[in-house]
């Protein structure tokens, strides 16, 4: 009896589709919650772009990356010194797109070549490391990077045969990031299948074995390595588009890599649709729900009243967060939609 | 400018010197730090990720000593010195105790039930209880009030300054500092100490039994658990003297300051062979005299990421660290 697994990570992303086409719905929740959900939806898919390429190294490779921000905030600011008017540049969207993937990935290279060989945490700290350099040399750059004001404005992505104002209406860029997550989830489906990547499966479940098969081990970590980066590059060249500038330095540092980390092992190492959900549900808590509770609350309280900080519902969510990755650790430490190891089991 | 060179030529040599008076006293408060990430490394291949943050929860405790005392903001100021001599004593036994408390109980309740999972489980444990840790410490800042006031809970903020900085040398050019003198004091004992007893204790030689083979020491009628127990409160209380000292001679806390000197003390561990307690030590001093020495030669905003420009260097020609040694992946 063969039951076809259904792919439910594009099931999502076709439900995602028809959302804000259903008339009144989005606007609807808007108002009903007072945060502009499309828009926070729309940061929600780049997150997801982030968590899939850091999913591609820690996931299918089992490499512990604690950097994944750097390769996030090369794509930024590459896209952005493309885009700006300061700069002669002054790119399409489409060619930045591709240039900050690239050089994303091509730095992924250039830091995974030298370290590679060395073992589970030295690497991780290595990854960490270059996520610390990459960020102070953002903020000092100033000559390059406008230190912490950041590069501004980046313009609206012009696209083909869609003349448009951006700005007039979220779902531009809810769909175009939506676009490029089921993109990319199609080409990750396929590798994810192909011989490289059970390759990377074969090398996380038993790095000697993998390479007693005849199994390129370096060959296959370096490009685990590219790929991830160059996604974090493409998420990181969508984010600043979406945002019209290339934010604070502190939005490509440690703290960035640790959130997508956890999203991946909240979610589900290794499987797609774990990663989403890991995605929604991390994100979704600190930039939808937390939001939505503290107004909610701010609305109970007498007005006038003096409000302690740590009153508010958005000052605990650092605690909230912590216990639900220990309690999930501790109950699931597999994620909670475990990648299944084998096609037989 | 002719002038300024000349001077700056005359004075570069005592430049240097201060540098590495700082250099050494930053790094001998960072490898008190450095100590319980390598210590719990070694015994449970755990990269404690929220010891920093424990490092940070000392420093409010500290503070909750002094303002229980009356010795905080105004009070600082009149205080006698018998009542300085109380607050001291009364600081540098009492963190310790607490946080060795508070990391013994995080490993019993957090990282105990996954001795046996995924090598990441733990990790990402750790992680969380960072994040804990942090909210904890934002919750504590803000219940400590400042001179009767509340002062808000992401803010930094003072730790009162108790020590003089009096220059003990005779020289004014260079400076060793009371301050810099307490760190000395408090720190090179400790380290020997805790030397001794690893190398000479019925417990340590344990702690070194079961780092090399969890397994065989347990077959050997070591209480496996016990301790890996004692090991995580031993890491605790070295924290807990970091942070006595840390707050009493850099005099600014704030709920990331764990994250920070964390980070730092981590890199340590690691740069001189994670699981080696000399090796912590040696990576510290190094990670000190860089950022002495980075901030005189490249300017203080580089040096952060000259102290992890040069980790990565290293890692890459000397992939177990200074002094780690190389160990044979188990098969």
């Amino acid at each position: 009896m063969t039951v076809r697994k259904l792919p439910w990570d594009l099931i999502v992303v076709g439900l995602l589709a028809v959302l804000p086409l259903i008339p009144g719905l989005v606007t609807g929740i808007d108002r009903t919650l007072k945060v502009p959900i499309g828009s926070e939806l729309t940061t929600l898919f780049i997150m997801a772009i982030l968590a899939l390429g850091l999913n591609v190294v820690v996931g299918y490779t089992g490499l512990l990356h604690l950097g994944i921000g750097a390769f996030f905030g090369i794509g930024a600011y590459t896209t952005g010194i493309l885009m700006v008017p300061s700069y002669p540049f002054q790119v399409s969207f489409p060619v930045a797109i591709i240039v900050a993937t690239l050089t994303a990935a091509a730095a992924g290279v250039l830091l995974g070549s030298p370290t590679l060989r060395l073992r589970g945490d030295y690497l991780a700290l290595v990854t960490l490391g270059f996520g610390e350099v990459l960020k102070f040399a953002i903020k000092n750059l100033e000559e390059i990077t406008n230190g912490t004001k950041g590069l501004n404005p980046i313009p609206p992505p012009k696209l083909p045969g869609l003349d448009a104002d951006w700005s007039a209406d979220y779902r531009y860029y809810y769909f175009l990031s939506l676009f490029v997550l089921f993109v990319v989830l199609i080409v990750l489906r396929n590798i994810e299948n192909s011989r490289m990547g059970r390759a990377w499966v074969a090398l996380r479940e038993d790095e000697l074995a993998a390479t007693c098969m005849g199994l390129d081990t370096t060959k296959l970590k370096l490009a685990a390595f590219a790929l991830g980066a160059g996604l974090a590059g493409l998420a990181g060249c969508l984010y600043v588009v979406k945002l019209g500038n290339t934010a604070d330095p502190e939005a490509y540092g440690f703290n960035r890599s640790i959130i997508a980390l956890c999203c991946l092992i909240l979610g589900g190492l290794g499987n797609r649709t774990g990663v989403l959900l890991g995605v929604f549900l991390v994100l979704g808590f600190d930039n939808i729900l937390a939001p939505v509770a503290d107004k909610y609350m701010q609305s109970l309280r007498p007005t006038g009243a003096e409000v302690k900080d740590y009153t508010t519902f958005s000052f605990w969510r650092l605690m909230v967060f912590g216990l639900a990755l220990i309690l999930a650790m501790r109950f699931r430490p597999a994620g909670l939609l475990p990648a299944k190891r084998s096609p037989t089991g | 400018m002719a002038l300024d060179l000349v001077l700056f030529a005359q004075s570069s040599g005592n430049v240097y010197a201060q540098s590495l008076i700082n250099g050494l006293t930053f790094g001998a408060l960072l490898a008190l730090i450095a100590l319980g990430y390598t210590m719990v490394y070694g015994i449970v291949e755990l990269i404690n990720f929220a010891h920093g943050d424990l490092f940070m929860l000392g420093t409010f405790f500290a503070l909750t000593v002094l303002s229980t005392l009356g010795l905080t903001g105004a009070g600082a100021a009149g205080a006698s010195s018998g009542q300085l001599i109380v607050a001291f004593a009364l600081m540098i036994l009492l963190t310790p105790v607490f946080c060795a408390a508070l990391n013994w109980s995080v490993d019993r309740v957090v990282y105990k039930p996954l001795r046996n999972a995924p090598k990441l489980a733990p990790l990402v444990s750790a992680i969380g209880v960072s994040f804990c840790f942090m909210n904890v410490g934002m919750f504590w800042n803000a219940m400590i009030p400042e001179n009767g006031k509340t002062v808000p809970s992401a803010a930094d903020r003072n730790f009162p300054s108790l020590l003089s900085n009096d220059n003990l040398l005779p020289d004014n050019a260079l400076k060793f500092t009371v301050k810099d003198a307490v760190v000395i004091g408090v720190t090179i004992p400790i380290m020997v100490a805790l030397t001794l007893f690893v190398k000479y204790t019925r417990l340590g030689k344990a702690m070194r039994a079961t780092a090399q083979n969890p397994t065989a020491a347990q077959l050997m009628g070591i209480h496996v658990d016990r301790v890996i127990g004692a090991t995580f409160a031993i890491g605790g209380a070295l924290a807990g003297f970091g942070s006595v000292v840390f707050s009493l001679t850099v005099n600014t806390i704030g709920f990331q300051i764990g994250y920070q000197n964390g980070l730092y003390a981590f890199t340590a561990a690691v740069l001189g062979g994670i699981g080696n307690i000399p090796g912590a030590v040696l990576g510290a001093v190094i990670i000190g005299l860089i950022r002495s020495f980075g901030s005189v030669m490249i300017g203080e905003k580089w040096t952060s990421a000259l102290v992890f420009a040069i980790l990565i260097a290293i890692l890459v020609f000397r992939p177990t660290g200074l002094l780690g040694s190389r160990v044979r992946e188990k098969v």
